[in-house]
């Protein structure tokens, strides 16, 4: 089999992992190596599905000993396997890096032989790229779940960051759908994960040439609409995830049947790409905006909004916070506004020191005065002639494509139900804790 | 105070510092400023600005004394920008930053300043998106690239792709503006460069390429086709440099996309800093 055919097959079947971030670490090559690396990360294009490609995203191997039913690569699904040796990936990524086509390698693979057989190759491969080609660039290497501790550990001195899918979002769904896994199978390496970067954060403190271990932190996935978890469910644990095990990033993946199986969704079914959006949207709110998950869904309003996002929803159920003076407002409260992001916040608080702002003023700053007027006063002054009539706001925040959704949906007599916006009830954490204590 | 009068000054960075100081001592200020081959036929007279190195010294100094080290550095990086009349908004800039001092970096509202920002922060995500999408070919153990952008982005990509790559020998050539960066261990120029003629790929080269291809072929999750996110994450105009989108007969690169037309596209030289 030659490069062309393994590349095709290993790429195929490690492109469902929808992270593919080089971000969190920064690094200039070593004098006599190749590679560094940017804290932002670099996108080095776009895929047609208009996905950032950042990383060669391959597996080592898609041959596994395990049967996960969502997954291409089960054991029992009729499908070409192949498999790199780690030279050859190696000399790939450097072939591919030197011409500027990637930011790193992204490293993951089927379980072949068993999970320590498998990390030993892993390691290998990554072995020859540190060691041998010397290189700077971002190395992101999924965690085997079940691989031996120490393994774990010499992967994570090799990379920069590291990830163990979470992969469906409730034990009853994990044992229903991939039988070979537990939840303590998942949350065991990610727990000896967190605990590697605090102890490597206070051996760099004593011992200024420790190795770093997993500079760029490490991060997860979950699959969106395999199984019916609510929208809550899943934020909920995702918060727990970002508090508890300090993750980077959770990712979440719409599922898209690849496999016939009677527990799944059936194939041909659309992957429902607007949940998965509303996810990422109330997924920024937690890390940027200083929402919880509390805030923005509710044991009474389990999924999001399909027609408004998160931060507009929660606006419109708290009108009483609103209008809001923008040159006095403090720093959280604006974050709350819609139609203000983090950097039209970061502008308003260093314009307004030296000037009084006006709306004129807040346009040049990037603030999208369409949604944000309903929202705030310039000078004690709201818009001239603004109609502040909860359907008037609600279609200025509907982009056209919510608009059309709703219009249809409303032609339809579904919607005023889909709209009626709640207000807090307690939230419930049990239920997530449960399920994230080991 | 505001003049009819235009300067024509040399088109380098030094010789704009010249025009800030001749605004200052004759109390004026002008109507354009305008490099040497500007062919704009304006109806005010023209003043002729020679570049003096002691009066450039002298106002280059003033800057990061007067309106602080962030101002010195975004004024730099303002003339690197494809903005309409850089030039005389660089000059008001100034002038406002003497008056106001370091507080005018957060004069996010006025005009002068706003102007200015929105280039410079276009600048900066042309930079960012070229650290991206550049693509390299190599040659015979060196590595050349050719990019198009609209902003003059090759001194501030130069030590991001110089810490990259140290050990290698590399050209990127700007087809817009005519000049290319040059880079052997460990060190680096930014020359005028009218014509730069790669040779053909050999075949690993081809092979490199063909991999690439099909690697971007095959990532993406058909179910999930989005070329209208595709388009505003990378626009269009890059495309023609990327060795994904050549589709020629063993990945030939593309030709040109826009025809180099002199007046705007003339180099500025602040190289070297
Ligand atoms: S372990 Fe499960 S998810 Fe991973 S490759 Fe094997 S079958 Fe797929």
């Amino acid at each position: 089999m030659d490069l062309f055919d393994k590349l095709k097959i290993l790429t195929d079947a490690a492109k469902y992992d929808v992270a593919c971030t080089s971000s969190g670490v920064d690094r200039s090559a070593a004098r006599g190596g190749i590679g560094s690396a940017e804290a932002c990360g670099i996108c080095h294009t776009f895929a047609p599905d208009g996905r950032c490609v950042s990383l060669l995203k391959v597996l080592m191997t898609n041959r596994c000993a395990y049967d996960c039913r969502y997954c291409v690569n089960r054991r029992s699904h009729q499908t070409p396997r192949a498999e790199f040796t780690p030279r050859e990936l190696a000399d790939l990524t450097i072939g591919f890096y030197r011409r500027n086509y990637i930011e790193g390698l992204f490293l993951s693979s089927g379980v072949l032989k068993n999970p320590d057989y498998t990390c030993d190759r892993m390691i290998e491969t990554l072995r020859i790229l540190r060691e041998e080609y010397r290189f700077g660039g971002y190395i992101h290497a999924k965690a085997i779940p079940g691989a031996d501790r120490s393994l774990i550990e010499r992967l994570g001195v090799l990379a920069d960051r590291m990830s163990v899918n979470i992969e469906l979002p409730s034990r009853q769904s994990l044992s229903l759908l991939a039988p070979d896994k537990s939840k303590a199978s998942i949350l065991k390496p990610m727990g000896e994960i967190r605990d590697g970067i605090r102890q490597n954060k206070t051996d760099l403190v004593r011992y200024r040439h420790t190795p770093r271990f997993v500079p760029a932190g490490q991060s997860t996935q979950m699959m969106i609409g395999a199984t019916p978890d609510t929208d809550y469910r899943i934020l909920n644990l995702a918060q727990g995830l970002y508090r508890n095990y300090g993750l980077k990033r959770v990712f979440y993946s719409a599922y898209l049947p690849v496999v016939e199986n009677s527990l799944l969704p059936a194939l041909g079914t659309r992957p429902p790409l607007l949940r998965e959006h509303r996810l990422y949207q109330a997924d920024w709110l937690l890390r940027f905006y200083g929402f919880s998950a509390e805030e923005l869904l509710d044991p009474e309003h389990q999924n999001f909004n399909p027609y408004v996002d998160p931060k507009c929803n929660w606006a419109l159920n708290h009108m009483e916070v609103f209008p809001m003076e923008v040159n006095r407002a403090p720093k959280e409260l604006l974050l709350r506004v819609p139609g203000i992001g983090v950097t039209g916040v970061k502008r308003i608080l260093t314009a307004r020191r030296t000037a009084s702002l006006d709306f004129e003023d807040l346009k040049k700053l990037g603030v999208v005065l369409k949604r944000a007027q309903y929202f705030v006063t310039c000078r004690g002054k709201s818009v001239p002639g603004l109609k502040l009539t909860r359907d008037s706001i609600l279609r200025a925040l509907l982009s056209s494509k919510e608009l059309n959704l709703y219009s249809r949906d409303l032609d339809w007599g579904e919607a005023p139900q889909q709209l009626s916006f709640f207000g807090g009830a307690g939230p419930e954490r049990e239920e997530v804790q449960r399920w994230l204590a080991i | 105070m505001a003049g009819n009068i235009i300067y024509r000054y040399d088109g380098s960075f030094e010789g704009l510092l010249c025009c800030v100081f001749e605004s200052y001592e004759r109390k004026e200020i002008p109507f354009a400023v305008l490099p040497p081959d500007d062919g704009q036929t304006m109806l005010a007279p023209e003043r002729e600005i020679a570049a003096d190195p002691e009066k450039a010294a002298r106002v280059a100094a003033s800057i990061p004394k007067k309106i602080g080290p962030e101002a010195a550095g975004f004024v730099k990086r303002a003339f690197l920008t494809c903005l309409p009349g850089k030039e005389r908004h660089i000059l008001l800039f100034l002038r406002l930053g003497y008056r106001q001092g370091p507080q005018v970096m957060g004069m996010l509202a006025n005009d002068t300043v706003h102007v200015l920002f929105q280039a410079v922060n276009f600048l900066d995500r042309e930079t960012h998106l070229l650290k991206g999408f550049l693509r390299f070919s190599e040659f015979d153990g060196a590595l050349a690239a050719e990019i198009e952008p609209k902003n003059f982005v090759l001194p501030l990509l130069a030590p991001h792709f110089c810490a990259r790559y140290p050990e290698e020998r590399f050209l990127i050539y700007d087809r817009n503006h005519g000049a290319a960066l040059v880079y052997r261990p460990y060190q680096t120029a930014i020359i005028p460069a009218d014509r730069v003629e790669l040779p053909e790929p050999d075949e690993r080269e081809r092979e490199a390429r063909a991999l690439w291809r099909l690697y971007y072929k095959t990532v993406e999750v058909e179910g999930r086709h989005n070329p209208a996110c595709r388009r505003s994450h990378m626009p269009m105009r890059y495309w023609n440099c990327m060795t994904e989108f050549c589709e020629r007969k063993e990945g030939q690169k593309n030709p040109p996309r826009t025809n180099r037309s002199g007046d705007q596209n003339q180099l500025p030289f602040i190289c070297g800093s």
